[in-house]
């Protein structure tokens, strides 16, 4: 094995340079006693302090959350059922337009997934009175849609890698097509469920644009509260939600790794 | 041994692709038709903001919005100015990504994986808050107009907030993870056993890396390129925050006609238009640029 030549290894560290500094740079001044986010005032975390009395931002967080569940939630479900269908199916009436439309949102703006979901809700109240305005609800609907097609792409690149001899063993014993599926498929696709679980509720926690368009009065999700207060300037308060955000998902990822390690281990 | 052709058969089969399907037909494909008629129609004053468009028994159809398209020069440089932005950012990307990519991929192969989390790493944090952190960075008494002037390289704080140039930069940092993965899932996959062989035959490293890594990692930049460029082009959190007003990008303009002048009919003509000169070419380029790599698998 050749050493990794320098200019590569100094490629490497200035790209993570580049990556890190900017959320670094937060980090550090959430902790800034001054008011001015660029004007270094000393060590404090009186902004955290505020994060925590800062009704609006903390109401939306938990609005935030709970689509965020909701819409995962019923992503993987959806997402899941395509992929099988597309891996698993072959031939059937239908699939060109079916996989059009799993894959369609994914090269699809936002903006435009936004607009055409509020439209539909318009239009839908107007005929049949249903859904009753725009909500919560309406939201996770619009991101049940879009995250369906990435659970989909996540989901159907394992179901693609599995070994098929141990399904087909459960059917030819006897075993029902939806007792194989739940005792031997479902089992060893389940990690890119979680992956495609994961997925979708990143997604759905971090979006703007599409809440933005179907969201009603009073449904104002997290990305929604911080965009309108970055807007209006800086402010250390987000710098603080920021830090705790990426306090979570660095966690998050260092367990995910030490436990891939030692599933690999044993 | 119909069984081997699928798991299930019958009604289990109906449902597994019935449920998506109907899902999809409601929530995504059935609202394009509702943008396109509401896009033949006209605004109005009132809830919803626009006229139906079956009127006394007729069809109250019209072109309006779509001339009105066409008229005003604003939504044609929008649209060829977001092209630009979206294929220089990507073309930018690919220039920072493929030393970052090469770099993991030759990387000693304890160090891959970590190496390789570490760039998705930031994609799991909130968009909205890294394209924030620039904001920070950028402003006149930001950490980098400080920083030039302490080094002597500015007399004075340079406008980079609402340029052109923090779009850019804003669209590169915010998808370069997109440039790296599929870069390195090419290079990290090439024989090397072929450099060896280039090298035992005498070529100089350069050479090698012309001949033989570059060609072979195209379709990893092609994908690279396709999956910064994809989503560039709609962006409206980047020039929104980190681009001036003057910087119409069609995601922006959107959202402008959307909000703030209320005009639902022409925003959807808007967006048809973006759906069939942009969005539906790339769909159709993602789909033969899959079918090939699935193809030479």
């Amino acid at each position: 094995m050749k050493r990794l030549s320098p200019w590569l290894m100094l490629a490497v560290v200035l790209g993570y340079v580049f990556l890190y500094g900017p959320i670094l740079s937060l980090v550090v001044y959430s902790f800034n006693a001054s008011k001015l986010v660029t004007v270094w005032g000393g060590f404090s975390t009186k902004w955290y302090a505020a994060l925590l009395e800062n009704d609006k931002l903390l109401d939306a967080a938990f609005l935030s959350l709970r689509i965020s569940v909701v819409s995962a939630t019923g992503a993987v479900l959806l997402g899941t059922l395509s992929a099988i269908a597309l891996v698993r199916f072959g031939r059937f009436r239908g699939r060109f337009l079916f996989s059009a439309m799993t894959t369609a949102p994914l090269v699809m703006p936002e903006v435009i997934t936004g607009l055409s979901m509020l439209l539909l809700f318009v239009s839908l109240q107007h005929a049949i009175g249903w859904p009753d305005g725009r909500s919560p609800l309406t939201i996770a609907i619009a991101h049940i849609t879009f995250a369906t097609a990435y659970v989909s792409v996540v989901v159907q690149a394992r179901l693609a890698q599995m070994d098929r001899s141990l399904e087909e063993a459960a059917l030819d014993l006897g075993a029902r097509p939806l007792r194989a599926f739940l005792t031997v498929t479902l089992p060893l696709i389940a990690p890119s469920l979680i992956a495609g679980w994961l997925l979708a509720f990143t997604l759905s926690l971090d979006d703007l644009v599409v809440a933005s368009f179907v969201s009603g009065p009073g449904s104002s999700t997290l990305p929604m509260v911080v965009f309108s207060s970055v807007r209006l300037g800086l402010s250390p308060e987000v710098n603080a939600l920021a830090t705790i955000l990426l306090a979570t998902v660095a966690i998050a990822a260092i367990a995910a790794g030490v436990l891939a390690n030692r599933n690999r281990k044993t | 041994m119909r069984a081997r052709t699928s798991i299930a058969s019958g009604l289990g089969r109906r449902l597994v692709v019935g449920t998506p399907f109907f899902w999809l037909v409601v929530f995504f494909l059935a609202p394009f038709a509702i943008v396109f008629g509401i896009s033949l129609s006209r605004s109005r004053f009132g809830v919803p903001p626009y006229e139906p468009l079956w009127q006394n028994g007729a069809l109250a159809a019209r072109l309006d919005n779509y001339a009105f398209l066409l008229d005003d020069p604003l939504y044609l440089t929008a649209l060829l100015n977001s092209l630009e932005i979206a294929a220089l950012s990507a073309a930018i990307c690919l220039v920072l990504g493929y030393p970052i990519a090469l770099g993991v991929a030759r990387a000693p192969k304890s160090w891959r994986a970590p190496l390789l989390l570490a760039v998705i790493l930031p994609f799991w944090t909130s968009f909205l808050i890294r394209v924030y952190a620039w904001t920070g960075l950028l402003k006149k008494e930001g950490l980098i107009n400080d920083a030039l002037i302490w080094l002597g390289l500015a007399a004075e704080p340079i406008q980079m907030l609402q340029t052109d140039f923090a779009v850019h930069l804003g669209i590169v940092y915010s998808y370069l993870p997109f440039m790296v993965l599929p870069l390195y899932a090419s290079l990290e996959r090439q024989d090397m056993s072929l450099l060896e062989a280039a090298s035992d035959l005498g070529a100089r490293p350069w050479r090698a890396f012309l001949t033989i890594t570059l060609p072979l990692s195209l379709p990893g930049a092609l994908a690279g390129f396709l999956l910064v460029f994809i989503p560039a082009v709609g962006e409206f959190v980047i020039p929104e925050l980190l681009g001036d007003a003057g910087t119409a990008m069609i995601g922006k303009v959107l959202w402008t006609e959307f909000f703030n002048n209320r005009d639902w009919p022409l925003a959807a003509a808007l967006a048809i238009t973006v759906l069939t000169l942009i969005v539906a070419p790339l769909a159709w380029l993602e789909h033969l640029r899959l079918k090939r790599s699935e193809a030479s698998q």
